[in-house]
């Protein structure tokens, strides 16, 4: 069997880099643990919504797959006796929720970048051939739905490809650019989702998106909740601090969720700072300035950079900001891929594979813990390949024969963007989505909102399909690559806006001000008709439900009960 | 053999957002003006793991080579 790997950028420059919490694993190093606290904690970080098979797995191989990554030489942090150190982390708990437990393997603050190192030299041991600075364009299916491969432009030449697959696996990552304010490196368009969506595969749990309360307003760079911790106070147009009204106890250190919404709700009612009373003020000129300099040095200097502002001097404007995307391509345990056909709900689409962000197998559901992101990456990107080898050796991929039609809809793509005259500006429509998602599906929902943001993100997809590129030359035309991308992104756009708004009810990251919290709905979250997950669908905007599965994948396991989710 | 302007464009497309919405700025201020030698040494720079250059753009980190002193400075003024 050979393998391709086709890749935008160098492969150990991917947006994992950025990865620093660790990975989650029972490994009991530190503390006392075993998986079923691991899963206990991961279904009800999700609110219910994850998958308890996907998640059972995911957990039990979680040991596993870290001392895997061990022997092939990650520097993972050591304790005194030379064993893998671990460090709490939000969420995970022991004993079911009843105290902290040290769960989290990092390789100091750079764990996301070792691994991806680590892997990578095991593909370049495996004689991987690496396709690097590859575009995407789209996936190739046939008659029967089966995945034949994809189209791909070489970036060097500008020439279009099709890479005949007898196994296709999109380790893609998510689309985190879709909003204005994200925490994610601009290569993270959602190339994959896209790709999916366009090729009729319905995108699963899209309205879920995790953020985080503070970045750097119009940059999206992180102010870690230890400004905060130091005495850092948020303020609104008024100068008040305004958290004294939603949280009295806690204030500005209440949990990340209820920061963010009080933020939105300041911004929303008109108490935003700015010209564009678009963001809050985070303050911490009452804090001695060699404190400053000691305790938040990288801060200052983020401040500095992002901002123009030395926060001795004057407040951070900061935003609740986009960091990641919950739902994905739909997939099962496997790494399949998995789509509603007749009767069964999780069909599998031969030849087809995914993992990662880009993938919904789903396991954070509608709320991700931290350190399961590289969790879910590294067991499911590892059971996607044992799956297509099992599928190979059982005889069920071949290498079909590709529909004379394979490549058309991508020579299309390229051909409009090559002749478009009167078009739109790739920029101002991308930033004319950023806005509209961050405005209208942010991290607050407003029913009202989400309606006009329905037809909002619609009229930006109609622009996207105008979009015009001043520099049409063949090689390293960087203008094409982000057109290009822009037709990735507005498909996650779309999936999230729709999927959003037809949700009536709270669930994890979805949290909309109309939904009553009552012994009914505790939390606003309605499990009598909102346990299931959202399909959508690119080709008519129409959406789709499935149940949840709430029975583990071994019968000796008992399924987590529903709970109200409180911490 | 002369090196591809775009080429150079795309490798400023990093992992970690701090240095995208860096090099966003230096890409539209100062790349194009940039003469043949720098345009090397950047492509040098570029080759640096996404941490330790933020390092030295922040300036957490000495930029210890000589000639990417220049563009180090551009890149902190960005």
């Amino acid at each position: 069997m050979k393998t391709a790997v086709l890749t935008k950028v160098f492969p150990t420059r991917s947006h994992t880099v950025a990865a620093q919490g660790g990975v989650a694993a029972s490994l009991g190093n530190s503390t006392e643990d075993n998986w079923h606290w691991h899963m206990y904690d991961t279904v009800k970080g999700s609110d219910w919504l994850g998958d308890q098979d996907a998640i059972e797995f995911m957990c039990k191989k979680a040991n596993e797959v870290v001392v895997e990554l061990e022997h092939y030489g990650m520097p993972f942090d050591r304790t005194d006796d030379g064993k893998i150190y671990q460090r709490p982390f939000g969420g995970h708990s022991m004993n079911y929720g009843q105290a902290p437990v040290m769960r989290s393997c990092a390789a100091a603050d750079r764990t996301g970048h070792a691994m991806l190192h680590a892997l990578y030299q095991r593909n370049v041991r495996a004689n991987t051939q690496f396709f690097v600075e590859w575009m995407a364009l789209d996936l190739i299916r046939d008659a029967d739905g089966d995945v034949l491969g994809v189209t791909a432009m070489e970036m060097e030449t500008g020439e279009v490809s099709i890479f005949h697959a007898k196994a296709t696996i999109f380790a893609t990552g998510g689309a985190g650019r879709i909003y204005f304010s994200s925490t994610n490196a601009f290569i993270n368009t959602g190339d994959g989702v896209g790709m999916a969506a366009r090729a009729g595969v319905p995108l699963e749990d899209m309205e879920f998106w995790q953020f985080h309360p503070t970045g750097v307003a119009g940059a999206g760079v992180l102010i870690t909740e230890g400004v905060r911790g130091e005495g850092g106070i948020l303020r609104n147009s008024a100068g008040e601090r305004f958290m004294e009204r939603y949280a009295p106890n806690l204030k500005d250190l209440a949990s990340r969720d209820v920061v963010s919404r009080a933020m939105t709700t300041e911004i929303n009612e008109g108490r935003g700072c700015g010209p564009d009373k678009d963001h809050v003020l985070l303050d911490i000129t009452h804090l001695a300035p060699e404190n400053i300099m000691k305790r938040l040095p990288g801060i200052r200097e983020i401040s500095i950079q992002f901002a123009g502002i030395d926060p001795i001097k004057a407040p951070i404007p900061v935003v609740p900001t986009c960091h990641y995307q919950m739902g994905g391509i739909p997939t099962n345990y496997k790494g399949q891929v998995v789509v509603p056909q007749g009767e069964n709900n999780n069909a599998p689409v031969r030849g087809f594979y995914a993992a990662g962000e880009c993938a919904c197998a789903s396991v954070h559901g509608a709320n991700r813990l931290g350190t399961n992101s590289l969790l879910d990456l590294l067991v499911f990107g590892k059971s996607a390949g044992e799956t297509v080898v099992e599928d190979f050796e059982r005889g069920d991929l071949s290498l079909k024969p590709l529909p004379e039609d394979a490549a058309d809809a991508s020579l299309a793509r390229l051909a409009r963007l090559e002749n478009q005259k009167n078009g739109e500006s790739v920029h101002e429509v991308r930033l004319a989505m950023q806005r509209t998602m961050q405005k209208h599906a942010g991290v607050f929902r407003f029913n009202t909102l989400l309606k006009e943001g329905v037809d909002a993100i619609l009229a930006v997809a109609e622009r996207a399909k105008n979009t015009e590129i001043a520099d049409k030359s063949q090689v390293w035309n960087t203008a094409r690559m982000e057109a290009l991308e822009l037709d990735n992104l507005i498909e996650v756009a779309k999936a999230t806006m729709i999927s959003a708004e037809a949700r009536k009810e709270s669930r994890g990251a979805h949290v909309r001000d109309d939904a009553l919290d009552n012994a009914e709905t505790p939390n606003g979250r309605d499990d009598a008709n909102w346990l299931k997950h959202t399909l959508w669908y690119s080709e008519d905007n129409r959406l789709a439900y499935k149940p949840v599965n709430l029975k583990p994948m071994s019968d000796d396991v008992e399924p987590i009960a529903l709970a109200k989710r409180t911490y | 053999m002369s090196i591809n302007r775009g080429r150079v464009r795309w490798h400023c497309r990093r992992a970690l957002l701090e240095l995208d919405i860096v090099f966003e700025r230096f890409l539209a201020r100062d790349f194009d003006r940039l003469g043949d030698d720098q345009l090397a040494d950047l492509v040098d720079l570029l080759q640096l793991e996404d941490y330790d250059l933020w390092a030295m753009v922040n300036g957490s980190k000495p930029c210890e080579v000589e000639r990417w002193k220049g563009l180090v400075a551009l890149l902190r003024q960005a």
